[in-house]
């Protein structure tokens, strides 16, 4: 019965590498899912690094902008005067915006006014990941980031038709021409290439028990705090436990490691 | 059988020139954008893919629509067609040329472009689309030059090439699915994400590309000694008008869930299209025009007198096609990121480089064409001579 199972799974594998949303049926048949609010089942367990944003306190200090600040000048994000040409790795977006299917217009003014940060999510199941036609875009096993790999990527864009919160930038043109200043410590881009928030990796491995990403750090109010989703007692798993959060379009599955407070 | 390229009369080689004229600006364009990056063109971080990507689109049906006349022939020995095929097929090598084309000058790094080679990623439909339509290109390369030959030498051409003419019909088929799961696979954009539009795509391709080899027929009628014959022109309008008619139903399906279920999500792109979302109205007379040629374009095809009509039937095929065109050409893929993830509406227009180098590219496909039309026209001539 076992090797017949086994046996099973190997036909589905090859019809999972045949077919387009392969995986997804990989995970019907494998039938240790059962149809609960989404078929994909989210990693609990293990290393996944997350972000939980308090949007009461980025409300309290609507005019704040220092962890963009800080991560765009950390990563060598260049400044645009043309919005068409605009690279954003984390920014602030209209209630509306970042939760269009989570606000109405009896709500309280307060907190449809508020504007939160958004940025990569990190899905546990990236569409990024799964249209980009290279692996230039990929989600590191060990830990849940979504990676770039900027010397493998095409700039086919196909990830940022793909992604449903806009967090993909393209280098539309040279962006080293449009950088104030260079930190050195960080790798500039070339024109041609998608890029967007990496969770800090270079944080990440650096103090890999116990990472700060740069916006987390630059937060004067505590409202922006990472962790591991995976640990119980983790600042994040804490965060998560004591009040109301959302993520952004929860219905769409991707599983989404940013959070929101409410 | 290539020298046959070399013999033209004056004409010939004129439109040739004139062609090569407009591939140099485009390819000088290209230089620019190469030297500046896709900043040169109107696309943004809203609408990060334009009007090549909408050409591409447009294109993989003209490419797929070879199937109408190969497989009434081949299939069902409708002999009609026997005298067409080899004008569908060199519309497809043409049409898949431009496809590789047109993805090709959307590349931001387009030195990289055989990652998608070095580096095979199953899990995306991009790469299935290389290799369909890489596929689809060998395919009717070999096809067309071992059934040619074999004309040439006036002999049967050999049996083997039979089952490779068969596996190319479902490969077109397969060419523009694959296009359309490019869109409709993604959960980001409600516009794209219907389970349609594959279909639709194909009705459209079987529509627009019949019409263009119509077009195409009666153009080779006049300049050649060659007679592709009025009963495979007129079979030809028959499949545009059955292609045309399943095409606006599906539109119209389409249009029914979007907008009977009212999912503000789903609404708000065709509104873009035909109302416009405040200021940001840029899509609205294309779309407007668009159905209504369509539209003329059902009663011109479905009346057989004026369907029979050769003297209305070319002008029935350039309102087929350019309808078509705006369609998907320009619509279906700028409305898909209007609004966009976030609800911001960011509207696009295509700069003059952009619009320089999409002609460019446009002259190498005809550039093809006709090479490609002048060797096949010159074996044929040869026979009936």
């Amino acid at each position: 019965m076992d090797m017949k199972r086994r046996d099973f799974l190997k036909l589905a594998g090859v019809g999972a590498t045949l077919g387009v949303g392969g995986r997804a049926l990989w995970e019907v048949v494998r039938g240790e899912e059962a149809f609960a609010s989404s078929p994909h089942r989210e990693t609990s367990e293990g290393l996944r690094w997350a972000m939980v944003v308090d949007t009461v306190k980025c409300a309290e200090h609507a005019d704040c902008r220092d962890c963009i600040a800080a991560c765009h000048k950390a990563h060598n994000v260049p400044r645009f005067e043309d919005p068409r040409h605009e690279i954003k790795w984390i920014w602030r977006e209209t209630f509306a915006g970042a939760f269009p299917d989570e606000n109405h217009v009896f709500m309280g003014r307060e907190v449809l006014s508020r504007t939160v940060p958004v940025l990569c999510n990190h899905c546990d199941n990236p569409p990024c990941v799964r249209v980009c036609p290279t692996g230039a875009t990929f989600k590191r096993k060990k830990d849940g980031v979504v990676m770039m790999d900027m010397h493998r990527c095409i700039g086919c864009r196909y990830c940022i038709a793909g992604c449903p919160y806009g967090a993909r930038s393209f280098n539309w043109v040279d962006p080293r021409d449009h950088l104030p200043e260079v930190n050195q410590d960080y790798p500039t881009r070339t024109r041609g290439v998608v890029e967007k928030c990496t969770f800090c990796v270079e944080r990440i491995a650096l103090n890999p028990a116990n990472p700060v990403p740069a916006c987390v750090e630059a937060c004067r109010f505590g409202a922006l705090v990472f962790g591991n989703l995976g640990d119980e007692a983790s600042p994040v798993r804490r965060a998560l436990a004591g009040r109301f959060t959302l993520r952004r379009k929860p219905g769409l599955g991707t599983g989404p490691s940013v959070f929101y407070l409410i | 059988m290539l020298e046959k390229a070399l013999q033209g009369g004056r004409r010939y080689w004129t439109w040739l020139a004139a062609v090569g004229a407009v591939i140099l600006v485009g390819f000088v364009a290209w230089l620019w954008q190469v030297r500046v990056g896709l900043g040169v063109t109107g696309l943004s971080r809203d609408v990060s893919w334009g009007l090549y990507i909408a050409q591409f689109t447009f294109l993989v049906g003209v490419a797929a629509s070879a199937v109408m006349v190969v497989l009434p022939y081949y299939l069902h020995n409708y002999k009609v067609f026997g005298r067409v095929t080899i004008l569908g097929e060199f519309l497809a090598i043409s049409a898949v040329i431009l496809c590789m084309l047109f993805i090709f000058v959307d590349m931001g790094q387009p030195r990289r472009v055989l990652n998608v080679a070095l580096h095979p990623t199953p899990n995306s439909v991009m790469f299935w689309d290389m290799v369909s339509l890489g596929g689809y290109l060998l395919l009717n390369v070999l096809i067309t030059r071992v059934t040619l030959d074999a004309e040439r030498k006036e002999v049967a051409p050999p049996g083997w090439i039979k089952p490779i003419i068969i596996l190319s019909i479902p490969w077109a088929i397969s060419i523009h699915t694959v296009t359309a799961f490019l869109y409709s696979g993604l959960a980001a954009r409600p516009f794209w994400l219907t389970a349609i539009l594959a279909p639709r795509f194909l009705a459209s391709a079987f529509s627009a590309g019949p019409a263009i080899l119509i077009l195409l027929c009666l153009f080779v009628r006049r300049v050649s000694r060659f007679d592709p014959g009025l009963e495979a022109v007129r079979k030809l309008a028959v499949i545009v008008a059955y292609a045309m008619a399943v095409n606006c139903f599906f539109v119209l399906l389409e249009m029914f869930t979007a907008l009977y279920s009212d999912i503000p999500h789903h609404v708000e792109h065709f509104r873009y299209l035909y109302v416009g979302l405040g200021e940001a109205k840029a899509l609205v007379p294309w779309a407007w025009t668009s159905a209504v040629l369509s539209a003329a374009a059902l009663v011109l095809l479905l009346v057989p007198g004026l369907r029979n009509n050769l003297k209305v039937l070319p002008w029935t095929c350039v309102v087929v096609v350019f309808g078509l065109w705006i369609d998907k050409g320009i619509d279906l893929i700028v409305a898909g990121f209007v609004p966009n993830q976030v609800g911001h509406v960011t509207e696009y227009a295509p700069t003059l480089p952009e619009v320089l180098i999409t002609l460019g590219v446009y002259g190498i496909g005809l550039f093809v064409l006709t090479v490609l039309y002048k060797v096949g026209l010159a074996v044929k001539e040869a026979e009936a001579a």
